[in-house]
């Protein structure tokens, strides 16, 4: 399957997707240059993490306007799967792809170190090739990755069983001293309610490899993969559309 | 116009001025003063160190580029160079740690893709005064964040560095920073402005009055003129510094540019002048095309200005539309400012009239070198003579004691864990990163090849105060020593000299006797100095810093996955330590620690007995005989081995060691043997039945080495000749270790 990396300005993990998909998984990957509107045939799109156009503003206030942005939404909204890593899960926040926002980390410090991470839900392209409570341990890098939503909001994003992925202890006991920053429900990971859109603070691009001290991140590849030979990947592209498209499988 | 008064501000001497009006044939006007003034500033010129530098070994088939670029590189196969630099920004961290370190960042990396290099990896060296002394919290928390919020930010990882508290820096911090890319060999672009009549562009922020010398803008003309006057440090965008790194290196692909320099210190002036002379060529640019940020600025501060974020690039006759449609794609402006021209001479025109005309080798190569009188510090003698017999009656200790002595030493700053800073720091951005910080040099992989590269700095100032020779020869040692104990040979080195005022004989010797100690030890190690920085003046209210020369040195590991880090791995490995311990205690952290003493002298130092010890750690990593390694430096073996058991979920380790005979008084033989602080030594562990094979390669090599334990359990077990003298567990311990730090911040947030 084709892997679409969507490169802001300032952001800094595109090549690190791009290399997990490609030379990790074995997939093809296309950068899309954020000015563009064409996804170039991809079956996935990822928003990778970095400080798109600088975040002086807001993390993700001004990626939301690139042109880009428009195709995605239309990928997504066809039920196209749509993956944001860190500064990418920020800007599906703030296109309101996602329900929530940021805050800054508790302690006000930006924060690189492995987490321990629950999955909740395995309904998602993201989550599929895991079992429900299993514990990732996979790094994460931010200064603001301090979710929040509303009382009202909250409720229904639980109700919904939109919480992917959860900050735990090393158990998968959910504990403030393992919730690196803060976030409400200690949640890590979330899905919109088609479920074909997540967003994650930590980067499962950073443990796909044994040389880089962890492979849990792999789990989130290996779902993506296995969902594109699967019969929903297949309703997303119907057999003309995929021929008329740059890349076939 | 230009009387005493303004020569004083410029920092200019009487003779220097005159030799001005020799080279020009006329007085200056005041932007050509300027100009001369930053160009032969002791910062820019060097003249004060360049006589002591040109005789550090700089050659080598390794060097691919050697002093006198933007960067040095190095040869590290398959076409590849790593290009790399130290650079330091200790008077801007002072006065705004936080734009100060920051901006130090940005700087060293763009030394870095200015070479045509992607920059992967960076370090920092960081000294303060004590961590409870007032005011070193706020400067630490500073810088700390300064350095994340640019490297974070650009994406570069900041994968190790090491950070020391000494009184001596309490008004004087240290900021040094590391940064290295990687090229292709044949792609190396340097800073040079060569055939008549190539386009010179402008390209990045815009020019404001940020960064011109407070002193200078004082003087009397500019007051009318500078409606505001910045402080002298400047602020940071590492945005904007992003997308000239990637609009530069998409650049330099096309093979566009003849040169292209970053506008650093002395800004637009050094840039067009180095790149001019390094061409054999003249510069000619108009200022009133410099994009500006502010109205009114003269020609004065535009030459002056250190903005950040600011590149010059020599553009190939009819290759300017191509260079410019990368820069837009990337929403960058690049603006064409002048030309290329054959007389040598920098010429400056606003708005088409001359405004400065100097000959670029008066600005560079003829720039005035002192041969400043050096003498003999008279402190020196006092602090080297150590007496241990005076400390027995003072402090005397009971086996028992050693126990708290250990963890005082776990929790002082110095040794003390640093996961509080480096937390703070992106140090796995580029999946890359194959040997963490805290855990021992930093390792990147380089991807799409089998190989890896590791890089340390390293500096003891303490050392270098009781003896500046030998000070730094340890200093290259340890760096090198470091990346050794990863598995990585040794390549080269890069330095940055943190002195005081060289206008005084004491400091300028110190300054002379660094200089040949890290020259006597990169020659015997093979590590030649590709480039680097030195930061005179480091003084406040007359007290200088301890001489503090930072080495980087950057290694290669042909195989990525034989990195070795300083954590023991199984139960049940032996412990084996490699060379010898003599007990030597001047200069350590123990005395430092314990009896509130800095004195003796530093340990001594056999530069083959060190150089053998790395040629067999790094025999040792790619035969994959050992599982873990770690240098055996503050604190000494019993340090050295407690931390060898942190981050690993608390594994415990027993060892042995002989009694050392350094004092009458048996209980300080137990210090010496336990947190002497003897070079040269590294603790490594070993799956026993490769043991036989470990002390066989070491044997061959020359090397002294001695099983003293073995890993398992859960507490650290220490014993001096037949005596135990040290039995905690690991958990205990290591929260001391772990904690040092962090809770100094809690207790503030508190």
């Amino acid at each position: 399957m084709t892997f679409g990396i969507v490169v802001f300005p300032g952001s800094n993990c595109d090549e690190d997707a791009f290399h997990a998909a490609k030379e990790v998984f074995g997939q093809d990957a296309e950068y899309l240059w954020h000015k563009d509107t064409d996804l170039k045939g991809s079956d996935v799109v990822i928003l990778p993490g970095g400080f798109a156009h600088g975040d002086y503003l807001r993390t993700g206030a001004m990626a939301r306007f690139s042109p880009i942005m428009g195709a995605v939404r239309a990928f997504a909204e066809r039920g196209g799967p749509v993956l944001g890593i860190c500064n990418g899960f920020q800007i599906l926040l703030e296109s309101g792809l996602l329900p929530g926002a940021m805050l800054r980390n508790k302690g006000l410090q930006y924060r690189c170190e492995h987490v321990y991470l629950r999955v909740e839900r395995t309904d998602t392209p993201f989550t599929s090739a895991t079992t429900a409570g299993t514990v990732l341990r996979i790094p994460i890098g931010h200064g603001e990755g301090n979710y929040f939503a509303p009382a009202d909001m909250l409720q229904t994003i639980e109700t919904n069983r939109q919480v992917v992925l959860r900050y735990t202890d090393p158990q998968g006991r959910i504990d403030d001293d393992w919730n690196p920053n803060g976030s409400v429900n200690a949640i890590a990971g979330l899905c919109n309610e088609a479920r074909n859109v997540v967003g994650m603070m930590p980067h499962p691009e950073r443990a796909c490899e044994p040389l880089l001290g962890g492979v849990d991140g792999r789990a989130i590849f290996e779902s993506i993969v296995a969902w594109g030979g699967s019969a929903e990947s297949l309703a997303l592209h119907p057999v003309g559309a995929r021929a008329e498209g740059a890349r076939a499988f | 116009m230009i009387d005493s008064q303004v020569l004083e501000r410029h920092g200019l001497k009487r003779d220097e001025y005159d030799r001005i009006v020799q080279f020009l044939g006329r007085e200056p006007n005041l932007t050509e003063l300027g100009i001369f003034s930053v160009m032969w500033s002791e910062h820019c010129s060097y003249k004060s160190s360049r006589v002591h530098l040109k005789t550090l070994p700089t050659q080598g088939p390794q060097v691919l580029q050697g002093p006198g670029e933007n960067a040095g590189a190095v040869d590290i196969g398959e076409g590849l160079a790593a290009v790399f630099k130290i650079e330091s920004h200790n008077h801007p961290s002072f006065i705004e740690p936080y734009q100060g370190a920051a901006t130090g960042v940005g700087g060293i990396i763009r030394d870095i893709f200015t070479m045509g290099a992607r920059p992967i990896a960076l370090l920092n060296s960081l000294r303060f005064g004590a961590l409870d002394a007032p005011g070193t919290t706020r400067l630490l928390e500073g810088v700390v964040s300064g350095i994340a919020g640019y490297g974070n930010s650009i994406g570069i990882p900041t994968v190790g560095g090491e950070i020391a508290f000494e009184p001596s820096y309490a008004g004087n911090p240290l900021v040094n920073v590391f940064c290295l890319g990687i090229a292709k060999a044949s792609d190396i672009i340097k800073g040079v402005a060569s055939g008549a009549g190539n386009s010179v562009y402008y390209v990045g922020a815009k020019t404001g009055r940020d960064g011109i010398h407070g002193a200078t803008m004082a003087s009397a003309e500019f007051d009318e003129k500078s409606a505001e006057k910045r402080p002298a440090v400047q602020v940071g965008d590492p945005f904007m510094e992003k997308l000239l790194l990637e609009a530069c290196l998409e650049v330099m692909q096309i093979d566009a540019l003849v040169g292209i320099q970053d506008m650093g210190a002395a800004g637009l002036t050094c840039s067009t002048t180095e790149m001019g002379s390094r061409g054999g060529a003249g510069v000619e640019i108009d200022v009133a095309l410099v994009p500006q940020r502010e109205t009114g600025m003269t020609p004065y501060e535009i030459m002056l200005s250190e903005s950040q974020e600011r590149m010059l690039l020599v553009v190939k006759r009819g290759r300017e539309a191509d260079v410019e449609k990368i820069f837009d794609k990337w929403d960058l402006h690049a603006v064409h400012i002048g030309e290329v021209t054959t007389d040598g001479m920098l010429r400056v025109k606003e708005h088409g009239s001359v405004v400065a005309e100097i000959p670029n080798r008066a600005l560079t190569d003829e720039a005035p070198v002192y041969r400043r009188p050096m003498a003999e510090p008279e402190y020196l003698r006092e602090v080297q003579q150590l007496d241990l017999h005076q400390l027995e009656g003072a402090r005397a200790f009971q086996a028992s004691d050693q126990r708290d002595v250990v963890l005082a030493l776990l929790g002082s700053p110095t040794i003390a864990s640093k996961k509080w800073i480096y937390r703070q720091y992106d140090h796995m951005v580029r999946t890359n990163t194959i040997n963490l910080p805290g855990h021992g040099a930093g390792v990147v992989r380089i991807k799409g090849s089998d190989r890896a590269l590791a890089m340390s700095v390293d500096g003891n100032g303490r050392y270098c105060h009781l003896d500046p020779y030998r000070g730094a020869m340890l200093a290259v040692a340890e760096a090198a020593r470091n990346v050794a104990c990863s598995g990585a040979r040794p390549l080269a080195a890069t330095n940055c000299l943190n002195f005081g005022n060289p206008e005084r004989p004491p400091i300028m010797w110190q300054f002379a006797k660094a200089v040949e100690g890290i020259g006597a030890a990169c020659r015997a190690l093979d590590v030649p100095i590709t480039g680097g920085n030195v930061s005179l003046y480091n003084e406040t209210d007359g007290k200088a810093i301890y001489p503090t020369p930072i080495i980087g040195v950057v290694g290669l590991l042909e195989l990525a996955d034989r990195v070795v880090s300083r954590r023991f791995r199984e139960a049940g490995d032996t412990i084996v330590l490699l060379g010898t311990g003599r007990g030597e205690l001047g200069g350590s952290e123990y005395l430092k620690v314990v009896h509130d003493l800095v004195g003796g002298m530093p340990p001594a130092l056999d530069l083959e007995a060190e150089r053998a010890l790395q040629t067999l750690l790094v025999t040792l990593a790619n035969e994959r005989l050992i599982r873990s390694s770690h240098d055996c430096s503050d604190g000494g073996l019993a340090v050295a081995v407690a931390e060898c058991c942190f981050d690993t979920g608390g594994m415990g380790a027993e060892f042995a060691i002989d009694g050392v005979d350094v004092a009458r008084d048996t209980r300080l033989n137990v210090a010496a043997a336990l947190y002497g602080e003897s070079a040269s030594r590294a603790v490594v562990s070993v799956v026993p039945d490769r043991v036989t094979a470990v002390l066989q390669r070491a044997a061959a090599a020359n090397v002294p080495a001695q099983v003293i334990g073995q890993t398992g359990g859960t507490r650290l077990r220490v014993a001096v000749g037949g005596t135990s003298v040290i039995d905690l567990t690991v958990d205990e311990a290591e929260r001391v270790w772990s904690s040092a730090i962090d809770r100094h911040f809690a207790k503030r947030v508190a």
